[in-house]
């Protein structure tokens, strides 16, 4: 098979357990793995945030600072800098009245991807199309 | 027969979702399929030698070394691994070291993929 599709669903914020948190790194990993695929060979994951899996995103973190680790929000800048889709479900972002214009972006970083706001539906729709679903 | 990725993040003490893990590989692995296990978080503490198997804690040694005999691929984070003290040198003979892009390529090659959850 060429390329396979994944959608990786987050549904825990990243201060609560590692796993989340290592969702983020799995994605960003597609970027190497075909030194260890055949030619043609790829892996396209879609990384995906639902329900409490929305907390934690927000742009203005200081991890690095006041924890000495790299924080969720450099995580995510990462991913759009390795041309990821990220998306954010607006429902549960309404729902913890997180605005939009609160997530990150990597602009400063030269990415021409963004974090993209959808509805359920558009969540769903990946999950549908994928041919690996993986929830964290 | 089909290909099973098994992606396992639990710790090995605190829930038995490790011990379901090595249990479902070894159902696998007897009836036939090709099994691989990717530990990452706190599964990778599992991967060093010399665990002491005490009744009333789980063991990962024990089972790790009957499935790599069965031929199950096993591999562990090593950023994980390394970060709670693990050193290569230490690991339980037989299990990969590699970083995250080995389960996507055993995603890739994989008929079903399962990725077991941690804390």
């Amino acid at each position: 098979m060429g390329d396979v599709k994944v959608a990786m669903i987050v549904q825990k914020p990243q201060y609560k357990g590692e796993t989340s948190r290592l969702a983020i790194t799995h994605a960003i990993s597609y970027q190497t793995v075909e030194i260890l695929l055949e030619d043609g060979e790829t892996v396209t994951p879609k990384l995906c945030f639902i329900g409490e899996g929305v907390l934690g995103l927000q742009k203005g973190q200081n991890a690095m600072e006041l924890y000495g680790i790299t924080s969720t929000e450099s995580h995510m800048k990462n991913t759009l800098l390795v041309d990821l889709d990220v998306l954010v479900c607006k429902e549960d972002l309404d729902k913890y009245g997180i605005p939009e214009d609160a997530m990150p972006n990597a602009d400063e970083m030269g990415a021409d991807k963004t974090i993209q706001v959808v509805p359920f539906a558009e969540i769903q729709k990946a999950i549908e199309e994928a041919n690996h679903v993986m929830f964290f | 027969m089909g290909k099973l990725a098994i992606g396992c993040f639990p710790g090995l003490v605190g829930n038995m979702t490790f011990d379901f893990a090595m249990k479902l590989a070894d159902a696998a692995a007897d009836k036939g399929h090709s099994v691989s296990i990717w530990f990452s978080g706190n599964a990778t503490g599992s991967v060093k030698a010399h665990q002491k198997h005490l009744k009333d804690y789980s063991t990962g040694e024990k089972p790790l070394l009957a499935l790599i005999a069965k031929g199950v691929e096993i591999c562990t984070c090593e950023a994980c691994t390394v970060a709670r003290g693990v050193q290569k040198p230490e690991s339980i003979e037989g299990v990969q070291w590699n970083a995250m892009h080995w389960y996507l390529a055993r995603v890739h090659a994989a008929d079903r993929v399962l990725l077991i959850g941690g804390e």
